[in-house]
């Protein structure tokens, strides 16, 4: 079946100022996602997973203007010893970054990579991706595999101490960055990845990890600062046999953030637990799109999100869980939360499971609510100022997000973030 | 130190008048006890005192040492001095009962002007405190009220009081919910902070309370006013004879 012609010239038009980066070893890869992005289109208002998010913007030949934004904070992962990558608008920046080397792990950049006659990533670049196309379509993500101008190769051999932690500056009012990020952890490896920063006036970030038997894999990352920013983010995951996938994220402030994980759990008694925090104060538009596929006996995931929305705010939550005809004993859970501080903010929540399996735990919830005035009163009435104490009942709202994360140092910083910025945006 | 005066109260959305009308007088050093039938607005008497939304003030005032309560927030009138121990604490999901105290602590110093407590000093002071009313770390640890038991729950209250030293205590029937040891343990947690400089208003159904913590004057009130007045035998007539005699005698 075609799709319409106005599509065609629309998706034409977008990524006509976009070339496909040369490579020996890469160019069926990104061949074959230009492929599948020409037969999808560009998602539009109607499509079933774009109805609570509009992709105008991100369908929009140029990015929108996004002003710089600069709260005089340190980053969030400063205080960790880490190896730091740094990208500003998606331009590699070797003077701010670390010397891309560790042990247990080669650590390489995709267009450096791309030079090279072979590659590992060469089976690995877009696979996940290519996968993560049925049953829901996500154009953005074959967009990225197609035209992504950099990334980070990460193959992990054995347990890795430091986190890696990629930052995204944002200096450019009008920059449009694509990056994809590809890593692969061997049986029992184990490795920690930080992102955070604004990243450029509209980001497309697209990270594919296979996670091997028993190999561990950490994620933490924040989106933050810049008000105007506008981001379309995806990650793709592969779980073997009891490995563990732990991935959280903290959102505060974007004019448009898509956020999409797309996990499929292979392996027996594998893990997967994917968790986020957002606040968002005017001007806020916070998409969270999962989809856990279980296809092996004995798997567990978990997804906590939970969202503060004020002054017309609004969070979206599609959360799936698939549950295949021989996934028996798959524990699946989720729980999508907001707290609306007003009545001009929204939350579109849509959870949905499919299960297959007789044999399964399944279970999910979402809720909209306000402060617990009861709450509020007994801290109030022990000398607690009304703002401090909402403040309060607001980061225990979103603890349980953040609890998800598995370093409690990784936590408190998560944490002490949200307490910085309620204090900023009281009303 | 609290004063109140002609104090007439009604439901912000219901034109319901509760209280209609109360007088009372606590001095420093002293413990008054209100007691009085279900409905009578003992309950609301604290709520309008420390501050709760959903009550109208429709005549009359309310003072802690000169200070005019019925103007301020809830939280400067805990600055101020005054302290409510709830019939019901609220349980906070998520909000660590050690952060609670300590928050509410140095909120109530800082909104005096004066210095904040090191994390050091609040835990020894805190420790020292929870031990007499036996409360364990654990229970310090816990999210704030979350799965206390009603005699923990109180004794948590009396733990707020003790940490947060007001001039002015209300208990809003502080022995609902507490078997027999508990009281004795809240009532000397109580007892531990008379003080020349504090006053006490005790809210209670019961004398059995006002056997531990021993009142000086003995309030009882019904339909919204204060009705009699009197000593400590007050409670041990309405103990064997109900409240029936004594409205009767008033009516």
């Amino acid at each position: 079946m075609g799709i319409a012609e106005s599509r065609i010239s629309q998706l034409q038009d977008r990524v006509a100022g976009l070339s496909v980066p040369a490579s020996a070893w890469n160019a069926k890869n990104r061949a074959a996602a230009v492929e599948r992005l020409q037969s999808m289109g560009l998602p539009a208002p109607r499509d079933e997973y774009w109805r609570f998010t509009d992709p105008k913007s991100l369908n929009a030949i140029e990015a929108p203007k996004a002003a710089l934004f600069d709260p005089k904070e340190t980053d969030v992962f400063d205080t960790i010893d880490r190896l730091e990558i740094v990208f500003v608008d998606g331009v590699f920046d070797a003077t701010a970054s670390d010397e891309l080397s560790g042990s247990n792990m080669s650590i390489e950049r995709l267009s450096d990579a791309e030079g090279q006659d072979t590659h590992w990533t060469a089976d690995c670049y877009g696979a996940l991706e290519a996968i993560g196309q049925t049953p829901v379509q996500r154009p953005f993500a074959a967009l990225n595999t197609a035209y992504a101008t950099d990334g980070v190769l990460i193959h992990v051999t054995g347990k890795v101490e430091k986190p890696v932690n990629i930052t995204y500056r944002h200096a450019n009012e009008t920059s449009d960055a694509i990056l994809h990020h590809v890593i692969k952890l061997e049986e029992g490896a184990e490795l920690t990845l930080l992102e955070n920063g604004p990243a450029a006036a509209r980001f497309n970030k697209s990270c594919e990890v296979f996670v091997a038997d028993r190999a561990t894999f950490h994620h933490v990352r924040t989106q933050g600062r810049d008000h105007e920013r506008r981001a379309v983010t995806h990650i793709f995951a592969d779980l073997g046999t009891e490995s563990v996938f732990k991935s959280f994220t903290l959102t505060a402030n974007g004019a448009l953030t898509r956020n999409e994980c797309v996990l499929r759990l292979n392996g027996d008694d594998a893990t997967a637990h994917v968790a986020g925090a957002s606040v968002g104060d005017g001007d806020f538009h916070h998409d969270d799109t999962v989809f856990i596929t279980h296809d092996a006996v004995g798997c567990e995931s978990r997804q906590v999100f939970k969202k503060v929305l004020r002054n017309g705010a609004t969070g979206v939550f599609q959360g799936k869980i698939l549950v295949k005809p021989d996934a028996q004993k798959t524990d699946g859970y989720q729980i999508s939360q907001s707290l609306l501080l007003d009545d001009d903010s929204q939350f579109l929540a849509k959870p949905e499971l499919e299960i297959y399996a007789d044999d399964v735990a399944c279970s999910h919830g979402s809720t909209s609510g306000a402060i617990d005035e009861e709450a509020l009163f007994y801290l109030c009435s022990r000398g607690v100022p009304k703002d401090q104490a909402t403040d309060l009942l607001t980061v225990a709202f979103l603890a349980e997000a953040a609890d998800e994360i598995e370093s409690d140092t990784l936590s408190d910083l998560i944490v002490d973030k949200l307490e910085g910025w309620l204090e900023r945006h009281r009303p | 130190m609290l004063e109140i005066k002609n104090l007439q109260v009604s439901l912000a959305e219901e034109d319901k008048e509760i209280l209609k009308g109360v007088d009372l007088t606590v001095e420093a050093g002293k413990v008054h006890a209100i007691m009085g039938p279900n409905g009578s607005g003992k309950s609301t008497l604290s709520y309008v005192l420390s501050g709760k939304d959903g009550y109208e003030v429709t005549g009359g005032s309310a003072s802690l040492d000169g200070e005019d309560l019925l103007e301020l927030e809830p939280e400067e009138r805990a600055a101020a001095g005054l302290f409510l121990a709830f019939q019901y604490p609220v349980e906070i999901p998520g909000v660590g009962n050690m952060t609670f105290l300590r928050t509410a602590v140095n909120a109530q110093r800082k909104a005096r002007g004066e210095d904040e407590m090191s994390a050091a000093q609040f835990l020894k002071v805190v420790r020292e405190r929870a031990k007499t009313l036996k409360i364990d770390s654990d229970m310090l640890k816990r999210p704030v009220n979350v799965g206390f038991s009603g005699g923990e729950k109180k004794r948590n209250e009396i733990l707020q009081m003790a940490m947060l030293e007001p001039k002015m205590c209300i208990l809003d029937e502080t022995d609902s919910g507490l078997d027999v040891d508990a009281m004795k343990l809240v009532s000397e947690g109580v007892n531990a902070l008379r003080d020349e400089g504090r006053g006490f208003l005790v809210i209670t159904h019961y004398q059995r309370l006002l056997d531990h913590i021993k009142p000086d004057v003995v309030h009882i009130m019904a339909n919204g006013r204060i009705v009699k007045t009197g000593g400590p035998e007050l409670a041990l007539e309405v103990e064997q004879n109900g409240y029936a005699d004594i409205l009767a005698e008033v009516a």
